[in-house]
């Protein structure tokens, strides 16, 4: 019990060999080993959002993922979404909207804003509320969230 | 969180063995969404997590066979949504896996995952039910297709014997167009669980075929074969009573959080004549949102 598990992952385009805990999640890891601490460790439970990174192509609750499962992978937080300290467009209408109070949940949001705008560039208010529906906001920035995320689509400047 | 032994077999046989092995002690990991939460609140304690998503066997795929898709146990409920075979043939369950948690959860909830954790409100069970799928099992002692009317018991319990664990869900596919649907009642909009599901499938010949969940124990299957149902000619009351006999079976907790018994029975008449009506509409070819 407790034996540690060897794991080879990529984040934010690096190159990471590990050893894990049987019970460290994904988020665990990205946190306490990597020390990649944008990702919130909230509600555990999937159902906040606030630990959003994209694993493998898709967006994930990483609380709900074991470090285990993601051996082989490619994971990208939001500290790989600027690498060189530049905003995305995206990043720069959730500012300019004051999308961001207490800014707990922006990582989460914009996690899966990016991931919904890659799937649908020009999404409809009702897309933008489902693609969204797996992140809360306790400061009740939605209508500033949905308008930044229109926005990022419309290229508004 | 809760120890255990992580195993992430690479054959379908290693797995097997695990089983064997282990029994009640081995859980299987897919997508994790209910299993992880368990192993953190302490509801789940296996000495053993078998990872299902490295057997070469199972892949995320569904494959045709026959007159059948097989959706394998790691397809996740993103997988469904992108296949137009599930969407054009099985829309209800396609409608059902949309009302799944977030975007981020049906990335990696799976579809035999839903049906093994046999939640009462598990959204993909009364889909599943009315197009008649089919749970394949495997154990040592080889593969057993059990219909998924015979596989739930009750809230957290099925069919299933500790050495099992499902490999895929199987279902046939309509001869002939259904109109079918899904509708489900919540709290709130967004990933909060189901306080009533329905799914209504009316095939040509009239048959309804009628499950619903989160209104007792397990998920029910009826059927109306008397074609009243679907007659577009038969009067409300008519129907009324016909639903009202076939879902005589509902028995809502007074215990749950979610919503009272009174309230679910009334929600599950109209969610029974509201499902009915827009299955009519669909059966001829019509364009009805749920």
């Amino acid at each position: 019990m407790g034996e540690t598990i060897q794991i080879v992952v990529t984040v934010n385009g690096r190159r990471r060999a590990l050893d894990v805990e049987p019970t460290a999640t994904l988020l665990d890891l990205l946190r306490d080993d990597l020390g990649l601490t944008g990702s919130k460790a909230c509600c555990l439970v999937g159902e906040c959002g606030a630990c959003t990174v994209r694993l493998n192509g898709r967006i994930v609750d990483s609380c709900l993922v074991l470090a285990a499962e993601v051996d082989g992978g490619e994971v990208m937080t939001i500290e790989g979404l600027a690498p060189d300290g530049r905003l995305t467009a995206l990043q720069e209408r959730f500012l300019d909207h004051g999308a961001v109070q207490c800014g707990y949940c922006t990582p989460g949001q914009l996690m899966a804003a990016t991931d919904l705008l890659a799937r649908i560039p020009h999404p409809t208010v009702a897309e933008v509320e489902e693609g969204l529906a797996g992140n809360l906001c306790r400061c009740g920035c939605y209508v500033q969230i949905t308008e930044a995320v229109l926005a990022a689509a419309e290229g508004e400047r | 969180m809760h120890r255990f032994v992580y195993e992430r077999p690479e054959a379908l046989a290693d797995a097997v063995e695990l089983f064997a092995r282990h029994g009640a002690a081995a859980r299987p990991l897919a997508g994790g969404t209910d299993l992880i939460i368990g192993l953190r609140d302490g509801s789940a304690r296996p000495a053993v997590v078998v990872d299902l998503k490295r057997i070469a066997e199972l892949p995320p795929t569904i494959e045709e066979q026959g007159s059948w898709l097989r959706i394998s146990a790691t397809v996740v409920m993103s997988d469904l949504l992108a296949d137009a075979r599930i969407r054009h043939e099985f829309p209800a369950l396609a409608e059902a896996a949309a009302a799944v948690g977030s975007v981020q959860i049906r990335n990696r909830a799976t579809v035999a995952g839903n049906i093994c954790n046999a939640s009462p409100a598990a959204d993909t069970a009364p889909p599943l039910l009315v197009y008649g799928a089919v749970v394949v099992a495997v154990s040592d002692a080889g593969t057993r297709r059990i219909p998924l009317t015979d596989f739930f018991v009750r809230s957290g319990v099925t069919t299933l014997r500790s050495d099992e664990f499902v490999t895929a869900i199987e279902l046939p596919r309509p001869s002939a167009p259904l109109g079918a649907v899904h509708l489900r009642r919540t709290r709130r909009r967004g990933h909060d669980l189901a306080s009533v599901t329905l799914s209504c499938a009316i095939d040509r010949d009239g048959v309804t075929r009628l499950a619903y969940g989160s209104v007792g124990p397990r998920p029910i299957l009826v059927v109306d074969e008397s074609g009243r149902l679907a007659d577009r000619g038969a009067s409300d009351t008519v129907k009324e009573a016909i639903l009202d006999r076939l879902f005589s079976a509902a028995s809502p907790s007074p215990r749950s959080m979610r919503a009272s018994p009174e309230y679910r029975l009334a929600m599950l008449r109209v969610l029974g004549r509201r499902a009915v009506r827009v299955a009519l509409v669909r059966l001829d070819g019509g364009v009805q949102d749920g």
